[in-house]
């Protein structure tokens, strides 16, 4: 067994990388390109799939591709923007318990429970009640409810890595708490916690979804899957591509990031490779 | 020259249970000293507690002084017990390093070895690149490992458990320390690797002239690389004396029971030689 620089291969991580880097390339080229302005109304109402409406138009005669693509930009941004919030503010609740006494463990450790057992739609109401409903204010409520999660896993991960005998043998050496973090807390805790993070990005996803159905995600004309559901919902016997669409975009990404997570962990631990 | 003095040290436990209780010796520089005595004696603990690593939630006192004139901008004694954690972890590496009975979670398995043994060689003596990958490359060749290249680049999981405690004492030796504390060191290795080991530490103490507090439940590992031994029974120090003194006279009952044992199992390992020379089955 020797330690190359081998780049280790996982179907499962590319499996997800090609969905989710669909989803990524739709969202990319929004940027550039569109079919159709997207608050071009002058389509007929509810067109099947065709020419030149590729999947069709919704109730007020807009191009459902158009709405899709803008709908990949939203729900990406959801997901990175949750992730980076969840990420920051729970690692850094998370280390800050898992280093600390025991009295401000238990507390911080109480907090959290509070924090995880409040429904997450409860949470971007009220977030949404104090700022605006936008897709901001979503993705406020999605990190925050997630920071708790992360922070109470980032908080087992530490406690049980300071544990661990090379700690210890760290210390003796005169190695320094900041140092010891970087070095060994760190990259110790990674091989999970990216695999987390990488499910919760896929959560979150469903989450925004879920928000913006109910009218609590970005207002129009930005487009969310979610608020495409919910519009194309009264009309799924009539024109079921307005549903089936977007559904299946929110599944394609929630998959293939829940594969990049099964992948991210084969690779971020060394420890596991030689099994492959 | 006195290198540590260990003076009434106590180590009590939360609920008031001492786990080391009024042991108290010296160590010369470059003198080695053996600390003997069943799991649970307050061997280790008495290690940690020279290095002022206690578990949180122990209370230590006593007093264990360093005298190491010109470490310290011009201090000659240091109290460890009572020191502040920042000072102690400046002072940690030079004092004193460690190496541990289990080389396996002694080494951080997602970190190549080549980069933990560079870590103390980085802090101590300020290698950067080049100098430091030749410095790394040296301290595993010190240690008796071939291939230290190949070495370098892998991960604890991916050597040998002799390959691994050799790491960890380039690594302890890595530090410079006037006491090196070797806690074990040999227990979970095999008896043939073990042999090697011990030679290997015994060689580069003696080079270095280095002190050595030498941890083990074996009489027979701590007679062979200690010159002074004491008994640790319970947290407390029932023995002391020269390796020969307490091998040949002891005085208290555990340690006669100590060398008792240790004969009975040469006694048996000798009649199973000469039944088998005999011809006579074992």
């Amino acid at each position: 067994m020797t330690a190359g620089r081998r780049v280790p291969r996982s179907a499962t991580l590319v499996a997800g990388c090609v969905l989710a880097g669909l989803v990524l390339a739709v969202a990319v080229v929004s940027f550039f390109w569109l079919p159709f302005p997207p608050d071009d109304t002058s389509g007929d109402r509810l067109m099947p799939p065709g020419l030149p409406h590729l999947i069709g138009t919704d109730k007020l005669g807009r191009d459902l591709l158009t709405q899709l693509m803008i709908g990949a930009r939203v729900a990406l941004e959801a997901g990175a923007g949750s992730v980076l919030i969840g990420a920051v503010v729970g690692l850094a609740a998370g280390l800050a318990a898992g280093f600390a006494t025991r009295w401000l463990d238990d507390t911080v450790s109480a907090l959290l429970d509070i924090l995880i057992a409040f429904p997450t739609v409860l949470l971007a109401m009220l977030v949404t009640a104090a700022r605006d409903a936008s897709l901001g204010s979503a993705v406020i409520a999605i990190g925050l409810a997630m920071s708790a999660i992360v922070a109470r896993l980032t908080r087992v991960l530490v406690k049980r890595v300071l544990a661990q005998d090379f700690i210890t043998a760290s210390r003796t050496s005169g190695t320094s708490w900041p140092r010891i973090v970087v070095e060994h807390v760190l990259p110790n805790i990674w091989p999970t916690l990216s695999v987390n993070l990488a499910l919760q990005f896929g959560l979150a996803v469903l989450a925004e979804a879920s928000l913006s159905y109910l009218g609590l995600g970005a207002p129009p004309p930005n487009a969310s899957w979610g608020r495409m559901l919910q519009e194309a919902q009264a009309s799924v016997f009539i024109a079921p591509a307005g549903v089936i669409a977007p559904g299946v975009l929110i599944v394609v990404l929630v998959v293939g990031v829940n594969l990049i997570a099964d992948g991210v962990r084969d690779v971020a631990d060394p420890t596991r490779r030689r099994t492959r | 020259m006195t290198l540590l003095t260990v003076a009434g040290l106590h180590v009590r436990g939360p609920e008031g249970r001492d786990l080391v209780s009024d042991v108290s010796f010296t160590l010369g520089a470059g003198e080695r000293l053996g600390l003997i005595g069943e799991s649970g004696s307050g061997k280790s603990m008495t290690a940690l507690a020279i290095t002022g690593l206690t578990p949180p939630g122990l209370t230590v006192s006593g007093s264990v002084v360093f005298d190491t004139p010109g470490l310290d901008r011009g201090l000659d004694r240091i109290e460890v017990v009572g020191a502040g954690e920042r000072r102690l972890t400046s002072l940690r590496g030079r004092l004193t390093s460690t190496v541990f009975q289990e080389p396996l979670t002694a080494l951080d398995p997602l970190m190549r070895v080549g980069r933990q043994v560079a870590e103390p060689l980085r802090r101590r003596r300020g290698l950067r690149g080049r100098a430091l990958h030749a410095a790394v490359t040296a301290a595993l060749e010190e240690v008796r490992l071939a291939d230290p290249e190949r070495i370098a680049r892998a991960y604890p999981h991916e050597i040998s458990g002799g390959q691994r405690q050799r790491v960890a004492i380039a690594m302890a030796l890595a530090c410079d320390p006037a006491l090196l504390i070797a806690d074990e060191p040999t227990t979970a290795l095999d008896v043939t690797v073990q042999a090697d080991v011990l030679t290997l530490l015994d060689g580069l103490v003696e080079e270095r002239g280095m002190a050595l507090l030498f941890i083990s439940h074996d009489l027979a590992v701590v007679s062979r690389i200690a010159e002074r031994v004491i008994v640790l029974k319970d947290g407390v120090a029932v023995e002391s004396g020269s390796v020969g003194e307490v091998v040949n006279a002891p005085r208290h009952p555990y340690t006669r029971e100590l060398v008792g044992s240790a004969r009975r199992l040469d006694g048996a390992l000798d009649s199973a030689i000469d039944g088998a020379i005999d011809g006579r089955t074992p």
